[in-house]
């Protein structure tokens, strides 16, 4: 129960999702003046009840920074002075936002585990000091309340927040690769249960308001307000305070009890881990459940099971002590380092870099109702866009819509939507066979097969019905956009959009720009996709482009180790032990082979050489045998409906053994197998960047652990050159490039990042 | 079946008797109150236009609206839809072979009797060649029943038509699971014995879970009362003033029924039970005792309580609509002009109740009047909070503005021409049946009163809405 609890750790890499802080963190520079006016945190008196507003400057969201503890501590100090206060109502003035957790920045540029330690130990000062308030406070949440915003709320005597979408409450630390700091891993335990409180530290996901009250999280629920005399925001804040000033009242008047009633289950759970042997027993599921997803490679949720046991066992100040202190020695990790620089590559890459589109895209249209059409499809129509999705065959056709009402339709399951909701979404959606009402579109996408004489047909069949300022992106994993822009009257409207499968659930969008696509083009593509959700990376056209590109060398890496006679099992968990989710064989079968071998030969063709390694033929073989992977039921592995274990297709015995390859013994280690699929990786990233495919490392980064599944724990390609050492990496290319020869050739912006310790990608 | 019809008959008399009384009165109060009519000058004289007929409402009656779960809890729809067609009979004696048409009105569907005017007719013994059916618009049912016999008669397809609706809240169809639903149809296709007990053996124990009706929205599965209140915390509308409202509403109610004014109702011999002469649910009570009851629908903080909210209720109410011309030549005097008419609808989730808000300024705006120049205000309390804050609606330039697309605010119907004979909250809201009665009550102010306009106006579910202008007959 609770281990299956704390599954999934790994798994939310790839649904990474921190929602807070769009902006940066504001500092303020205005110190000395702040014992006259505060700019973070003021509040006012209404009748005996104080009410506390926090409202961080320049920001959209309100940080946890130094300003803002030291002023919360000035007010506190204040209304626990005052005669005339008898409670308080925490409240923030920003919409959307409560506290979107601790300042990254102000961890960041902390040198030293003590430094990071004593930040902790403030916090957790200042919270215990709030906990134990003889004036009750009430903490009035709206929008999201994470991370330290979380562990000021649960340090409250009542929590009332608001039942909507904006509002979730969580402990994302643990995908910043730290822990809760702020006293969280010892109070949470004992506000929700030691398994819930697990659930929530080691997945870090967002609890709904709805949710958060049914586990205790929260007292009160209170319902957003429609239009009255004022914006619904602003008067559901309003109401949200008068609410809590009842509450607050009714605290202080002795009224009402902070004690929440416990239903059976939590009171037999309660009970139960009472026992010590049951405590144990828990501890001992959870650490192996999280050994198992994370392979070691991430420390911080063995280290909140260690600090959360401390507290338990050994009682609260060594838990607090604890706390602090393996808080200061996870924020110095290379880990936490590389997912601190994912999050700040996640805030840029959900910007649009060219401004604001001319024209917005309303009317979408797509080409083909494939895996990939109806996946774009299906990410549109929830965001409002008025969808055409096209096919050539009723069948096809029939098959697209059905997916995209599956994705919805599994939401309403989750309660994510309800079926009204999921029914007026999917009317948005608009299933034909013909060009029918293409001349309202703003924007067509292509999903056809990657064939491109198929789309150049396509595409000039569009441009006859499609008026002027309509946008052509073509959906392509490895087709160059200009051989497929060569045959349009208006190249400047043609663009590359690369999802990615399932589209619904990988977040990366690469959009491809040739030499001729306008900037309002791009503009229109990157609004698309963030509309969508995606996360995007902007790059130049070439073969393959980034995303694909990075890839095929690896895969041709992994054919080769594969003929050398490495087991695909093998090869899979050399491969997920390095931090990938999700093995390289089973990657190929999942991408499926056919599509691997078309990009491999392309791919081929344009680079050559650098390119080879594994021998296409094993590709071809499977491909003529019909082992396509998961989508043909065979590949590497069997698969079959129903059945979770995977076993090896045998039949592919023979194809192996008859193209097997003698290993050489000096570069087969485990860990030599794993560093010649990963530096293949990253040295053509870093030609990328080279080259001027990539703009940024930042983008590749993203790109390439959000896209590909790079081990997030590494941080990226480039944040791994910089972590680990360019020289290093050299170093071993070279002795690869000894065994095999070119394809291990480090490009010259790796030599030279070798050659000077000084140069970084991120500085 | 026979029985209930015996008793039927039985009723006639009764209930005729009662009647007598009840049209007498109207008469001879209206004497004394034309001594001081408030005469004001109104925009227009009439809203008679040219080569448009003249739809007139001859009488319209009710049964007493009762609590549900009262004395009508052993009846069904059609039996209380019967009772208002011969109350109506006798109260106009309109020979039944006249009626061109029937229509009613009601929310919650019996399912042996989805058409309920068909039966109710039938079986109140209007000929079986006058057609019947039923409309459904939650809580404007009688309203579309009215309005689709207003557009049969300008249309020239009709002459006279009986609108009205129903609603027994007492019995309500309560459902097997679709998993039980689809486990019996399936077992009455079944051929053989083998096939049955395969299916029977697919049964559980869950599937016998009952579907309850609720009175919620389909499309945000939030309840009335639950919106209702949201939407009272949204214009600020405070517990006291809900309840201040709420008695308002109970006090005039019993004055009203005291003082005789409620004509509209006709006495019911309930089968097996004593006569129901009047409405049940006018309670009127004190703010302190108000003050005490916990919200019913946002706990434990809402305003909403069940004192300031409209009752669950059973009742059936009936309308003879005519041509003018039809009227006059069959010596009718009729009571009241059905004027311009509107539907509005909005946001059922924020703006579930605010149908009165946007569709009062629109129909004055059609019909070339002002709000000075209506004299009664038959506005459907749902909820207290649902009426100020409709109130505060149209008296905010920033809703106006912001949501209805005018310059200006639409401006407060004053109090004291507003509900003035009591409400839904206090005289009870049989949602298919309130229609009717809001007309009804408009028309008999307008004589008692003097006045010449009248305006009704109500919320219903689905975030929709009317309003209607209702003009005196000249006497």
């Amino acid at each position: 129960m609770v281990a299956c609890r704390a599954i999934g750790i790994l798994g939310r890499f790839s649904a990474f999702r921190i929602l807070r802080s769009r902006g940066y963190i504001c500092r303020n520079f205005t110190e000395s003046s702040a014992l006259l006016t505060r700019t973070h945190i003021n509040y006012g008196v209404k009748g005996d009840v104080a009410i506390i507003r926090i409202n961080s400057p320049n920001s959209k969201v309100n940080t946890l920074s130094k300003e803002l503890h030291s002023e919360f501590v000035e007010v506190m100090n204040e209304i626990w002075a005052s005669d005339q206060i008898r409670s308080a109502v925490l409240i923030s003035s920003k919409p959307g936002c409560f506290i979107a957790g601790a300042d990254i920045n102000m961890l960041a540029a902390c040198k030293t585990p003590q430094e990071v330690t004593q930040i902790s130990q403030e916090a957790q000062r200042t919270l215990e000091k709030l906990e134990k308030s003889t004036k009750p406070v009430v903490a009035a949440i709206s929008g999201s309340c994470l991370g330290g915003g979380l562990e000021l709320a649960v340090s409250c005597q009542y929590r009332i927040a608001i039942k909507d979408r904006k509002t979730v409450l969580g402990t994302p630390e643990v995908l910043l690769g730290i822990l809760p700091g702020a006293g969280g891993t010892q109070r949470l335990p004992k506000m929700v249960g030691v398994p819930a409180a697990f659930d929530m530290m080691l997945t870090g996901r967002n609890i709904r308001a709805d949710r958060a009250k049914k586990m205790g999280l929260v007292d009160q629920l209170v319902e957003p307000l429609g239009p009255g005399l004022k914006p619904p925001e602003e008067r559901t804040i309003e109401y949200l305070e008068e609410v809590a000033i009842t509450f607050a009242k009714g605290l202080a008047d002795k009224k009402i009890s902070p004690k929440r009633d416990k239903g059976l289950v939590e009171k037999l759970t309660a009970y139960a881990m009472t026992i010590p042997f049951v405590r144990q027993q828990v501890y001992k599921k959870v650490e192996e459940k999280v050994r198992k997803q994370t392979k070691g490679l991430y420390p911080a949720p063995l280290k909140i099971i260690d600090v959360v046991k401390t507290g338990i066992e050994q009682g609260s100040d060594a838990g607090y002590l604890s706390e602090s202190q393996k808080f200061g020695e996870l924020a110095m990790t290379k880990e936490s380092k590389a997912l601190m620089g994912l999050y700040h590559g996640q805030v840029l890459c959900k910007k649009n870099k060219f401004g604001a589109p001319q024209k917005d895209v309303k009317h979408l249209a797509i080409l083909g109702a494939g895996l990939m059409g109806a996946g774009i499809a299906q990410v549109s129509v929830d965001k409002g866009l008025k969808t055409i999705l096209k096919d050539a065959t009723l069948t096809g056709l029939g098959r697209g819509q059905q997916q995209v009402f599956k994705g919805l339709n599994d939401k309403v399951k989750k309660k994510a939507l309800t079926s009204f909701e999921r029914d007026s979404i999917f009317s948005n959606l608009t299933g034909q066979l013909d060009y029918q009402g293409f001349e309202k579109a703003d924007m067509v996408i292509e999903a056809v097969f990657e064939d491109l004489s198929l789309k150049h047909r396509v595409l000039k069949e569009v441009e006859a019905v499609i008026p002027d300022h309509c946008v052509f992106a073509s959906n392509t994993s490895a087709l160059p956009i200009s051989e497929i822009a060569a045959v349009s009257k208006r190249p400047e409207k043609v663009i590359g959009m690369h999802y990615f499968s399932p589209v619904d659930k990988m977040q990366l969008l690469e959009i491809i720009t040739t030499e001729k696509t306008s900037k309002d083009t791009s503009a229109s593509a990157v609004a698309v996709g963030l509309k969508q959700g995606k996360v995007i990376i902007v790059v130049k056209d070439g073969p393959g482009f980034y995303t694909t590109r990075c890839l095929a060398p690896m895969m041709s890496e992994v054919i080769r180790i594969l003929q050398e006679g490495v087991d695909p099992k093998k090869l899979d968990s050399l491969t997920t032990s390095f931090g990938f989710p999700v093995g390289a064989a089973t990657l190929v079968d999942e991408v499926g082979v056919d599509v691997a071998k078309h990009v491999a030969e392309d791919l081929g063709k344009a680079f050559g050489e650098r390119f080879g390694g594994g021998n296409p033929e094993l590709l071809t073989q499977m491909v003529s045998k019909g082992f396509l992977g998961r989508k043909s039921g065979k590949g590497f592995y069997i698969y079959q409906e129903g059945v979770k274990s995977k076993n090896l297709n045998s039949d592919m015995d023979n194809i192996l053994a008859s193209l097997k390859i003698p290993p050489k013994s000096e570069v087969s280690s485990d860990e030599d197998i794993q560093f010649r699929l990963v530096t293949r990786f990253v040295n053509e990233a870093v030609m990328c960047l080279q080259e001027g495919i990539l703009a940024t490392p930042a983008e590749g980064d993203i790109g390439a652990v959000f896209g590909l599944g790079f081990p997030p724990c590494l941080g990226g390609p480039f944040r791994f050159v910089d972590l680990y050492g360019a020289q290093k990496l050299v170093d071993r290319l070279k002795k690869y490039e000894a065994a095999y020869g070119k394809q291990f050739t480090p490009c010259q912006l790796l030599a030279d990042h070798a050659n000077s310790p000084n140069k970084k990608f991120y500085q | 079946m026979t029985t209930i019809l015996t008793y039927a008959f039985k009723n006639l008399h009764t209930t005729s008797k009662w009647a007598l009384r009840f049209s007498v009165r109207p008469l001879s109060c209206s004497s004394q109150l034309r001594a001081a009519p408030a005469v004001q000058t109104k925009t227009k004289k009439t809203l008679t236009k040219p080569n448009i007929r003249n739809i007139v409402v001859v009488d319209g009656v009710r049964t007493p609206f009762l609590l549900s779960g009262t004395s009508y809890k052993d009846l069904m729809p059609h039996d209380l839809a019967r009772a208002a067609l011969t109350g109506l009979l006798h109260r106009t004696s309109v020979p039944k072979e006249v009626t061109d048409y029937i229509i009613f009105g009601t929310v919650i569907q019996e399912v042996k009797t989805s058409n309920v005017a068909r039966e109710a007719a039938l079986g109140a013994g209007f000929s079986d060649k006058t057609p019947a059916h039923t409309v459904t618009m939650a809580c404007i049912s009688a309203n579309q029943a009215m309005t689709t016999g207003v557009g049969l008669i300008a249309s020239g397809q009709c002459d006279v038509v009986v609108a009205g609706g129903v609603e027994l809240m007492s019995d309500v169809p309560i459902r097997h699971s679709r998993k039980m639903r689809k486990l019996m149809l399936d077992l009455n296709k079944a051929k053989s014995v083998g096939q049955r007990l395969s299916l029977i053996s697919k049964f559980r124990l869950n599937f016998l879970a009952p579907e309850l009706p609720a009175v919620a929205e389909f499309s945000t599965s939030e309840t009335m009362g639950h919106s209702a209140d949201r939407l009272a915390a949204a214009f600020a509308v405070s517990r006291l003033e809900q309840d201040e409202y709420a008695l308002r509403s109970h006090s005039l109610a019993k004055k009203a029924q005291d003082e005789g004014l409620l004509s509209d109702v006709v006495p019911f011999k309930v089968p097996g039970k004593d006569t129901v002469t009047k409405d049940n649910g006018i309670r009127p009570s004190s703010l302190e005792q108000m003050a005490k009851l916990k919200p019913a629908f946002i706990r434990p903080y809402g305003t909403v309580t069940a004192a300031n909210s409209s009752f669950l209720t059973d009742g059936a109410s009936a309308m003879l609509i005519m041509a003018e011309e039809k009227a006059l030549a069959m010596g009718y005097k009729p009571k009241a002009y059905l004027r311009d008419f509107i539907y509005v609808s909005q946001d059922p989730k924020d703006q579930l109740l605010l149908g009165p808000t946007y569709a009062t300024p629109k129909v004055l705006e059609k019909a070339g009047l002002t709000m000075n120049d209506i004299d009664a205000f038959e506005f459907h309390e749902a909820f207290s909070g649902q009426i100020l804050a409709n109130f505060k609606a149209m008296d905010s330039d920033w809703f106006a503005q912001n949501y209805m697309g005018r310059k200006t605010k639409v401006g407060l119907p004053p109090l004291e021409k507003f509900n003035n004979w009591g409400g839904s909250l206090s005289l009870g809201h049989p949602f298919g049946a309130t229609g009717c009665r809001l007309v009804m009550a408009a028309a008999n102010r307008l004589r008692k009163e003097g006045g010449q306009y009248g305006l009704v106006a109500a919320c219903a579910a689905g975030g929709q809405g009317h309003a209607m202008i209702v003009e005196a007959y000249p006497k």
